[in-house]
């Protein structure tokens, strides 16, 4: 596909999710009580999308990935934040 | 259009899913074994829901002319109590002669622990001893990298297993590379909130190309489409792909991978 193509197909819903995304900044900054690690996390994704590196997508995710390569001692649930707390099990 | 679904939880769905399904051009749906949501409280729970893997939902899925196949396994969720696996594992092999059993699966990683792995172990040994195939579950959101790369690690040390056999689940940008690259299928999963939308998808199959990888909507009892396939294949046509390409992702692929069972036969047509 142009470019012209991919912005006829997406731009419309790319803008409506940009939007979401700086709505949802907004919420939570005008809520009382403290942040934790995700909220961390998606302000240190955001920033790369900005940085002038390929692979935008890729990188966004492996921000929010744990980065570590040994398996935990026990697992202690069963889902995912979203977002790695910064500890190693 | 046509297409296999090759990776659905339809014990969990209800039977106007079929029916949308058919509708939609599907002709085969596999279903790995899952977590139910709860953990079940003993191994004669997981001979019940083999039992109806292998013998009650299929006659469902025939009801709408669909082809029903099935993988056994414990799921990695239930995968921290090693004695419950090993007592499930042993329950295995009493089912792996029945018409639609496919393989083991959908086996791998969800908090990437010791238990995990040690549980993920057993079954590449058990899906070794009786050569069967092998569906990998890769963890959520942030465990998925870390996990991919130890259940890539796992499989690789196993000089049994053959990459072009196993199918590991659920790739997205940046894992989808590490799968690829070591000789392994990838499955990606259509999921409304995680895992990969239609576009990304499609952007991952413009970018790897087309061998080797294909479509599912791992749909369960979660947030989940039974018809994310069609939906991305009109997402396919959309962007101009042509219908033979759409084809081979939607059909001749998991059609190829799934063809290496001698039990997986399509029959009319083609094929």
């Amino acid at each position: 596909m142009t470019q012209q193509q991919v912005l006829d197909l997406y731009f419309l819903d790319a803008r409506h999710k940009l939007i979401e995304v700086a709505a949802f900044l907004d919420r939570v900054e005008r809520a009382d009580g403290k942040d934790d690690f995700r909220l961390k996390a998606f302000r240190a994704a955001l920033g790369r999308l900005n940085d002038g590196q390929n692979e935008k997508v890729k990188q966004v995710l492996l921000a929010f990935s744990d980065p570590t390569t040994r398996p935990i001692a026990k697992a202690k649930g069963k889902s995912a934040a979203g977002a790695w707390a910064g500890k190693t099990g | 259009m046509r297409y296999i679904e090759p990776h659905a939880h339809m014990v969990s769905r209800v039977t106007d899913d079929y029916e949308r399904m058919a509708i939609a051009g599907c002709e085969v749906v596999c279903e790995p074994a899952f977590w139910a949501g709860f953990d079940r409280s003993s191994a004669a729970g997981f001979y019940d829901y083999f039992c109806q893997l292998t013998g009650h939902e299929p006659a469902r899925a025939a009801k709408f002319g669909l082809k029903h196949f099935s993988w056994l396994c414990i799921n990695p969720k239930e995968a921290e109590d090693v004695k419950l696996a090993e007592e499930v594992i042993a329950l295995i092999p009493e089912f792996l002669n029945c018409p639609n059993v496919l393989g083991i699966g959908e086996i791998g990683l969800n908090k990437n622990s010791r238990n995990e792995l040690k549980v993920l172990e057993m079954h590449v040994a058990l899906a070794a001893r009786y050569h069967q195939l092998i569906l990998v579950h890769t963890p959520h959101l942030e465990d998925k990298l870390k996990g991919t790369r130890l259940i890539l690690d796992v499989l690789k040390s196993d000089r049994r297993i053959r990459p072009e056999r196993v199918i590991i689940d659920h790739v997205e940008e940046h894992t989808v590379g590490l799968v690829l690259d070591a000789g392994f299928w990838a499955g990606m999963t259509l999921y409304p909130e995680t895992k990969c939308s239609p576009a990304r998808a499609i952007d991952i199959l413009e970018t790897y190309g087309q061998e080797q990888i294909w479509l599912n909507s791992a749909c369960d009892w979660g947030i989940s489409d039974p018809l994310a396939v069609p939906k991305t294949a009109l997402e396919m046509k959309k962007r101009g792909h042509p219908a033979a390409v759409i084809d081979k992702v939607i059909y001749q692929n998991p059609k190829l991978f799934l063809g290496q069972c001698p039990k997986f036969k399509i029959s009319s047509k083609d094929r």
